[in-house]
């Protein structure tokens, strides 16, 4: 096989200047404005690179960058409530879509191949239908004259104001990602051997001990990589706060939102955009680390 | 794993399923009620759809979002087929960890951010946002996904049968054509149809780089629905619901027989 030369390196070329140029360039551009004094005339913001000066140009550049903008976020107290909310919605999100999401998982599992198959197309489904769809069916159900008002109605309980609430933002976000958290969950839950179960029944475990020391703790990284799919991009999540939750709503998707559309501050929105990515590093992290290894235990 | 089911499992079946379809089933039902008021069951009509085939703007956003869709998921299905043969073929070649880097980031990264580092672009080259810069947009972010689903198809395929075409005497890239192209041909249409389906969803990403005249359906729909339910966005969300569950549950099909012949 040596012998020819292995040119198949150049197929990245296309998709490598598409994404230079659409993605990783903008990406510089928003790194670089939120590092731009705040002004409330359109761009460009200063400061620009002096090409014509070369070297002094770009060290000039350099040199006038600040954090100011920076400063601004730390001081005010919207910014950091809406940072810390939004970590506080995904992650309480995060664990009730674990708690209605594995016994689901678990229990498509267990079903019958044929069963299986058709339950697994359910869960997809959802995930290839709109997603402001899927928000605006909600609101139908939530909103005060809406369906789950009519059922409380009917059990006698008072009408409760649902929409425009927390409690809104919490029955979106679950109902939006419940596929992403039930998907890999179900992965690893339809790969374990009914054998381990008997094994451990056979060594005198009940059903849910052997739950509890079999089946869970192999079940982790199902858990770990359906948490992370959903807890990632709820933080930024934009279209569940805006829609469901109310005016007074601080999550940072929305406030880059309102920051870009509304307010017209380019290096407002650009730096909480920075600060949701570098939030988000961690976790991406660990996701990539841990899919790398469910991949290469597979092999 | 297998074994009966337990009532506990049953109900966390029954609850979780439930809870991800009515919804939708409601949303659907009320887009064929007769009344204005969108909780009010006023007799089973076809109105608003009448209606909505006289709404010109809703009409133009269609037809719009279809065009961006068509030609973004092309875009992004020949440059995901490029990309993934580089990461699955390629081995080591220069510049490979930032590649995939580029290629898994969007994946991962929030809309939001992806929408203003795009719409800051464009300011910066002085393009007129419209029409082509959501096609730039989408076609962007879908190249990602295209990308994973070709490479997974890819890796498994065996790389033997290109091989073999070589030994034949085939060009390499004849070889690709006639022999690998075909049999990752499913996951391609596969990218594809992913491809435009997130572009038909789109929301975010097309408010930031649209710009007049280039209204697409979702950002119709977002303006309409922050005014309130309407039962007009009831039935043109049930009619894409249902073209969309068409097309996947055929392809599903069509991929299981597939599976039986083999």
């Amino acid at each position: 096989m040596s012998a020819r030369r292995d040119r198949t390196g150049l197929a990245a070329i296309a998709p490598f200047l598409w994404l230079g140029v659409f993605f990783l360039f903008p990406f510089l551009l928003v790194a670089k404005l939120s590092l731009s004094d705040t002004a409330l005339a359109m761009p460009p913001y200063a400061p620009r690179i002096d090409w014509a000066l070369g070297m002094a140009g770009l060290r000039a550049f350099l040199a006038a960058l600040d954090l100011q903008t920076y400063g601004r976020l730390t001081s005010d107290h919207l910014y950091v409530a809406a940072y810390l909310s939004s970590l506080r919605f995904a992650a309480v999100a995060t664990a009730i879509l674990l708690l209605l999401g594995y016994p689901m998982a678990y229990a498509m599992a267990r079903c019958s191949p044929a069963v299986r198959q058709a339950l697994l197309m359910a869960v997809i489904l959802p995930f290839w239908t709109s997603f402001l769809i899927r928000v605006y069916a909600l609101i139908g159900i939530l909103k005060p004259e809406g369906l789950l008002n009519a059922v409380l109605a009917a059990v006698g309980l008072g009408p409760v104001a649902l929409l425009n609430t927390d409690a809104a933002i919490y029955i979106g976000l679950v109902y939006a990602y419940l596929p992403f958290m039930v998907l890999p969950l179900y992965a690893v839950l339809e790969r374990q051997h009914h054998d381990l179960l008997e094994a451990a029944a056979d060594l005198g475990c009940t059903p849910l001990q052997a739950f509890w020391r079999v089946t869970f703790p192999l079940s982790l990284p199902g858990v770990g990589a359906g948490a992370l799919l959903c807890f990632i991009p709820m933080v930024g999540e934009f279209v569940i706060p805006d829609l469901l939750g109310g005016s007074g709503t601080l999550m940072l998707g929305k406030t880059i939102w309102t920051e870009f559309f509304a307010n017209r501050d380019w290096p407002a929105a650009s730096a909480v955009a920075i600060a949701l990515l570098a939030t988000l590093v961690v976790p991406i992290a660990l996701y990539q680390r841990q899919q790398a290894k469910l991949i290469g235990g597979a092999r | 794993m297998r074994r009966g089911l337990t009532a506990f499992n049953r109900v966390s079946l029954l609850f979780g399923f439930g809870f991800l379809y009515l919804p939708i089933f409601l949303l659907v039902v009320y887009s064929f009620n007769a009344s204005q008021l969108v909780t009010v069951w006023g007799g089973f009509s076809t109105r608003w759809y009448a209606s909505l085939f006289r709404n010109e703007q809703l009409l133009d956003a269609v037809w719009v979002t279809f065009r961006v869709g068509l030609i973004s998921a092309t875009v992004a299905t020949i440059l995901g087929t490029f990309a993934a043969v580089a990461l699955v073929r390629a081995g080591r070649f220069k510049g490979r960890t930032l590649f995939s880097g580029l290629v898994y980031a969007p994946l991962v990264m929030p809309e939001v951010v992806l929408g203003l580092s795009l719409l800051l672009l464009f300011v910066a080259f002085g393009l007129p946002r419209g029409f082509w810069t959501v096609v730039i947009g989408h076609a962007t972010v879908t190249l990602c996904y295209a990308t994973v689903v070709i490479q997974a198809r890819l890796a498994a395929f065996d790389r033997q049968l290109e091989e073999a075409a070589r030994d034949l005497g085939c060009p390499p890239f004849k070889a690709f054509f006639l022999v690998t192209l075909p049999n990752i041909a499913p996951a391609v249409a596969a990218a594809w149809m992913l491809a435009f389906t997130l572009s038909l969803d789109d929301l975010v990403i097309a408010s930031f780089t649209s710009g007049p005249g280039a209204t697409t359906l979702p950002m119709r729909i977002y303006s309409q629905v922050r005014l309130g339910v309407n039962p007009e966005i009831n039935a043109v969300s049930t009619l894409l619901i249902g073209l969309v569950a068409t097309g996947v549950i055929a392809a599903y099909l069509m991929q299981l027989r597939r599976r039986q012949d083999a």
